[in-house]
Parts: structure tokens; C-alpha cells; sequence
């Protein structure tokens, strides 16, 4: 396998240039830009055969990318931010009109202010759209990922995003084990939609008006489709763990067995807060991280599992979900752990909003607070990491 | 012209059964335009009057692949429909030669789709973008839009006591579009469905991307007799009101020119939109209107000219 030193960005370049997808429709916004701008000149050099559409907003790149899917064609884009949060009305449309669609997503914060560096805001924003949603934690995750995304959403018929954070990894250069063109089209197979408005002969209506008597029974079935996904992500991750060595699942699991202290975390921070956890350890504290990799569908029944036992959670947010609660995946693991009998005690830190860095010191006082939390319980439900306040 | 017994075996293409208001000819000028652009073509609406009235779960009256995405994005949906097309032609999986079309209503094409509408253009896709106008935004309840004539009544600019409808003039979307030198951009009128029909024929064959604003007088939203459609859109191009021209590769060409001299009152008075400019203090915005009209008439002339001589 070649082996390459590339950024997120043209790491998830190269996996869509070797993807070839029918049609890319897609609009630069910072920090993404770059995946169109290489996927550009792949096309201008004649190294896919993809038709790329260099469109006018990011609400047409999705509404294309929709017609595209909808004509049966395999179909991508890239965007951030603002880039995601205008194409809001189409994630959902996409979504329910079950169209395999693969986002590249490059995490950014939500104006305003404007700012274009990480946090998760505008993945999480859309998390009830009904996309199936990816954070990888570094590039080689990323690279891998887009190709799992094809496969799972032409398997579930949903569309998905694969996300990075904004500059701390799409920027960032790192060592990417490559696949080989063959083994990428031998692993996502051909594109065989169920249906297309291409076919004349069979001519089929798209996005009727569905009123009382039947709209319920559409997003009965999507919400059906969404159930279904969790295997698929689990068997797509393994067949690509025995084909390349490289396994994924809905979660990644650190240190997590024996661990009685436990930080939860989706994205860059978990890279660092792995280094804590070996740090922490060092300490003498039992530490562990709960990486979350599959936060669209929320696989609660799997968390509640491996930390229904667990004597202190800390869940780090890059988002807040403005409930007042908490940052989305505080709120969501909390819920899931409402039906154990244990309930274990969790809290939440919000950190890193707009690309604030968070640092392994940063993390080690999270552990160190969960140190008095399991004896104390739970003082502060929600607190802040690296903000003057 | 394409001839009627040919187009005729392209059979219904959109057929009955829609639930469109009694009297209104958007389902005349799809049914129209379908019929010359036969069953090897895909449609993609905006949410809106056509939208609504044709596809309703689990009827529909398309006989063609149609698609409704969203209320301003028809154009974008149908780049990515063609673009689908393209690259399945490059690969060998598809060979036959298809049409692509979007429609719009006014207030999907002149005002939220306007964006989507003109980067489609300027991409140069090989499609038709229909706008079948009808002056407002009928299917929420008769709002104006920017297509909404100087003086008329709409539910968001009433006559009222102090302000006698719409204040402005309206925006001139065929102008607009010509304005991005596509090859083809036209305006037509249900009431000559000949001149549409030979408008939708060019459009189709013209390689690029094309235009055609159709009007469509609403019997709701303008206050007609439900059997007067087709006459008030004939008055609207023997007054002037709506030029039936076109826009081919940068040349213009009047496609109608009446005969006789028909006042903008004839068509004014049969709409109870405007009813309320026909009283002595309003009756100076019936004097803008004309000079309104005469000036595009003018200006159409000369272009006419300049491209004549």
C-alpha cells in the first residue's frame, strides 16, 4: 500500500478522486475549500470522470447533488459551517428522499462572530436531519471513512457526512496509508440505485406533496431506515478492517475496560485526551475515553453498555446545544443512560469553541475533577474549559 | 412550429385528473410544452401552484420522470439531473438524447429562485427553465411579488384607503435572463399557443441553456371569470402589456406585433386586481402603467431594429 504525507483535506480529496463519483456539485467555504479545489484539478487533468458542478451557493450544490442522486448517479460534496447551515432545508429533503449522498465535512464554528476555525456547532446543528454522521478523529480516519460512507449509505439508502475538525486536522500533515485506486473500486462496488429519472420508460414523481394521510408513513420509514444503520456502519467497518487492517466501529474504546473515570469525546480532542488518559494513569487514576465516532444514528444501546458501571463520566462538548442543559452529546449519553439501573454520575465540559485550544493539561484537570466528583458526586452539571469568564 | 400531428403522438404526458383551479392554464402550458418536448425528458418543479396541484402522494400526472425538491432550487435540481446525464453518457451507460426541463412559478423564479435560476444559466446546462407567470404568489394566498404589476391588488399590497396596491413597477425577468447571453430566452402567452409551442420547440434545440416566461393569468389572484383565462392572455399581449418576443443568441425579434391598437384599459378592466385604479384618484397610476409599457415597446423595437439592419 503507497504510503503518502498529506493534510485532511487532500487526504479526502484523494479518497474522492478514487471514489470517482457520477457527479460532484459543490461551493468553497473555509475551511473545505480545498477538498473542491484539488477535486477541481483532478478534473481538469483528466484523472476522474466525474461532471463537476462549480455551483453558485452551497444550497444548490446540495439541490444538485440531489438531482444527480435522484438521476441514480453516485454523488459528493464538501463544505463547513455557514456552507452547511445553507444547505439545511436540502439535508433534510435528501435524507427523505433516502438518496446515498457523501458529505466530506470540515468542522467549523457557526457565525456570529464569523470565525472559520473548528468547533462542532454546524455538524451538530444538523443532527436531526436524518444524515448519518462520521467524526473522525484524524486524517487516515477520515480517508478511510469516505469510503465506508459510500457503501453504508448506498446500503442504507441515507445520505452521510464524514467530518474533520477545521485546520487542526484538515490542515494538518500527516502520514496516510493509502489504498490503491483497484482496491477502492473493489471495495465500494459498482453504484446500483433503485431507481432513476433517467429511466423514460419508467417514468417515476419525486417529492409529491404528502399530506395528512401519508407524509407520517414516509418519515415512519426513514426514521426505520435510520434504526437499521448501526449494523451496517459495524459490518461495512469490519469488512474493511479484514480487507486493510484498519477496523472501525461506532465507537472507539481507550484504556476503557478497567477504567472507572471516563471522558467522552468526539473528533481531534480525542488524540489528545488519549495522551492524558496514559498521563492520568501515570497518576494513578483509572482513566479511560469513550471516543464517539457515530453520532448520527446515537448508538446508546452500545454506550450503555460499556459505561452503565462507570463511576464518573465527563463528557467534552465542542458545541452547546443552547437547552441550557448542555452540549449535544452530554445531553444525548445522558439520555441513554436514564434506562440503566446504575445511572452512573456525568457531566459536561464545553470547550474549544471556535478553534479555543484544549490541551492535555486541559484534560488531565477533567480526570482530576472526576477524582472528587466519584467521592463528592457530581458538583458543577456544566462547566467550561478555557474561557474567560 | 412543430407540427401538431407529430407532437400529438407524444401522447398525454400530463394528464388529467391534476387539481389545478378551474380556468387556470398552467397545466395548458406544461401539457403544451410536454407535448413538444415528447417522453424522453425529466422535469424538476418549485414548490407552488403546479407543484401542489400535480403530484399529490400517491397520484401524480407526470408521465414523465419528475422531481420537486424544494421552493427555489428547480434549476439547481435539474443541473444535477443533466449533470448525472452527462456523465452516464461519458461512461457508455446511457445513449438516447434527452430534454431536460424546470418550471417555476413567479415568485420561485423572479424572487427565492432567482439565485439558483441564474448560476444554472451560467453553467451552461442544457436545460429549459419554463417560469409560468402569474403575477403573485397564488399558492400561499395572492402575495406580491416582484412580478407583481404597478397598481395591482395582491393580499401583501391591498388597495387600500391610503396606498393603492402595488407601489412599484415590476421586475423584468426576461431581460435579466437575456442578459446572461444564453441562446435562447423568450416570453409567450397561452393565448397564442402556436407561438409558444414554436418558442419551447427553439429552446430545446438551441444546445444551451434556455428561457421562456409564460404568462398566466390566475382567475383567483387576478379576479376573472374562470372562462376569460385565455382572452385576458390574449389582451395582455394585444395591449402590450406582455410582448410575445425572443432572445436568439443575442438577437431580438418581436414574435407579435397587433394589428390594432389596444389600450392597456381593455386589459385592466376585466381584472378586479386592478379595479380600484379606474377611480378618478388613482386613475394616474393607470397613466404610469402605459407609459411603463410603451417604454419596454419602444425599447423592444429598437433592439428589433438594431439587430434587423
Amino acid at each position: 500500500m503507497p504510503m503518502k504525507a498529506l493534510t485532511g483535506n487532500e487526504a479526502m480529496a484523494e479518497a474522492m478522486r478514487q471514489i470517482n463519483p457520477d457527479v460532484v456539485a459543490a461551493y468553497p467555504i473555509t475551511p473545505a475549500t480545498e477538498v473542491v479545489q484539488l477535486f477541481a484539478n483532478f478534473v481538469a487533468d483528466g484523472r476522474v470522470d466525474t461532471e463537476f458542478v462549480a455551483v453558485e451557493s452551497e444550497h444548490s450544490a446540495l439541490s444538485a447533488c440531489i438531482g444527480a442522486a435522484a438521476a441514480g448517479g453516485r454523488v459528493m460534496t464538501s463544505t463547513s459551517s455557514q456552507g452547511l447551515a445553507l444547505m439545511h432545508e436540502m439535508l433534510y429533503i435528501a435524507a427523505a428522499l433516502r438518496l446515498p449522498i457523501v458529505i466530506c465535512g470540515i468542522n467549523r464554528s457557526l457565525s456570529a462572530p464569523i470565525n472559520i476555525h473548528c468547533d462542532h456547532s454546524d455538524t451538530m446543528g444538523s443532527r436531526e436531519s436524518g444524515w448519518m454522521h462520521i467524526f473522525a478523529e484524524e486524517s487516515q480516519e477520515a480517508y478511510d471513512s469516505i469510503f465506508q460512507a459510500i457503501k453504508i449509505a448506498e446500503r442504507a439508502y441515507l445520505p452521510m457526512i464524514v467530518s474533520t475538525d477545521g485546520f487542526i486536522i484538515s490542515h494538518c500533515m500527516q502520514r496516510i496509508d493509502m489504498l490503491e485506486d483497484k482496491e477502492v473500486q473493489d471495495f465500494i462496488g459498482e453504484c446500483k440505485p433503485h431507481h432513476s429519472l433517467l429511466l423514460t420508460d419508467k417514468p417515476y414523481t419525486v417529492g409529491p406533496l404528502s399530506l395528512q394521510d401519508y407524509y407520517f408513513e414516509h418519515k415512519r420509514q426513514e426514521i426505520e431506515a435510520m434504526m437499521q444503520v448501526a449494523p451496517i456502519i459495524d459490518e461495512v467497518g469490519k469488512e474493511f478492517g479484514d480487507k486493510f487492517g484498519r477496523h472501525y466501529g461506532l465507537f472507539e474504546e481507550y484504556k476503557l475496560d478497567d477504567a472507572d473515570n471516563i471522558i467522552m469525546a468526539a473528533g481531534s480532542a480525542a488524540g489528545t485526551a488519549k495522551v492524558a488518559v496514559d498521563e492520568a494513569r501515570d497518576k494513578g487514576i483509572k482513566a479511560g475515553l469513550l471516543r464517539i465516532r457515530v453520532m448520527r444514528p446515537f448508538p446508546y444501546k452500545q454506550i450503555q453498555k460499556v459505561l452503565k458501571d462507570k463511576m464518573i463520566i465527563s463528557v467534552l462538548d465542542r458545541s452547546d446545544s443552547m437547552s441550557t442543559m448542555g452540549g449535544p452529546l452530554f445531553i444525548e449519553t445522558r439520555a441513554a443512560l436514564y434506562d440503566t439501573e446504575t445511572h452512573p454520575p456525568i457531566c459536561d465540559y464545553i470547550y474549544g469553541l471556535g478553534g479555543r485550544e484544549i490541551d492535555v493539561e486541559n484534560i488531565l484537570s477533567v480526570f482530576e475533577k472526576g477524582e472528587i466528583y466519584k467521592k463528592k458526586g457530581v458538583e458543577k452539571k456544566l462547566a467550561f474549559i478555557g474561557v474567560r469568564e | 412550429m412543430p407540427k401538431l400531428k407529430e407532437v400529438i403522438k407524444n401522447g398525454n404526458l400530463f394528464t388529467a385528473g391534476h387539481r389545478a383551479c378551474a380556468g387556470c392554464p398552467g397545466p395548458i402550458i406544461i401539457r403544451q410544452a410536454l407535448m413538444v418536448a415528447g417522453p424522453n425528458t425529466v422535469v424538476t418543479i418549485n414548490t407552488g401552484c403546479m407543484e401542489v396541484a400535480s403530484s399529490i402522494d400517491p397520484f401524480t400526472s407526470w408521465n414523465v420522470p419528475f422531481m420537486h425538491e424544494a421552493f427555489e432550487n428547480s434549476a439547481a435540481a435539474i443541473t444535477g439531473v443533466e449533470a448525472c446525464y452527462e456523465a452516464f453518457k461519458k461512461k457508455g451507460k446511457i445513449k438516447k438524447h434527452m430534454n431536460f426541463i424546470a418550471f417555476g412559478g413567479d415568485g420561485s423564479s423572479y424572487d427565492i429562485g432567482l439565485q439558483a435560476l441564474s448560476g444554472a444559466i451560467e453553467r451552461e446546462h442544457r436545460f429549459l427553465y419554463i417560469c409560468y407567470d402569474n403575477q403573485a404568489y397564488m399558492n400561499t394566498g395572492i402575495q406580491r411579488s416582484s412580478a407583481t404589476p404597478r397598481g395591482s391588488h395582491t393580499t401583501t399590497s391591498p388597495a387600500g384607503t391610503v396606498i393603492p396596491g402595488k407601489i412599484q413597477k415590476r421586475k423584468d425577468l426576461t431581460e435579466i435572463i437575456a442578459a446572461h447571453d444564453l441562446p435562447y430566452a423568450a416570453q409567450a402567452s397561452p393565448g397564442y399557443w402556436n407561438d409558444f409551442m414554436k418558442k419551447v420547440e427553439k429552446a430545446l434545440n438551441c444546445g444551451g441553456p434556455s428561457f421562456i416566461n409564460v404568462l398566466s393569468p390566475c382567475p383567483l389572484g387576478w379576479r376573472h371569470k374562470a372562462d376569460e383565462s385565455i382572452d385576458i392572455a390574449k389582451l395582455a399581449v394585444q395591449s402590450k402589456f406582455w410582448p410575445l418576443y425572443e432572445v436568439e443568441n443575442g438577437k431580438y425579434k418581436i414574435t407579435y406585433k397587433p394589428r390594432e391598437e389596444v389600450d392597456i384599459e381593455e386589459f385592466l378592466k376585466v381584472q378586479g386586481r386592478f379595479a380600484h385604479l379606474f377611480k378618478p384618484e388613482n386613475r394616474h397610476i393607470i397613466d404610469e402603467l402605459r407609459e411603463d409599457i410603451n417604454y419596454k415597446w419602444d425599447r423592444l423595437e429598437r433592439l428589433e431594429r438594431l439587430y434587423s439592419d
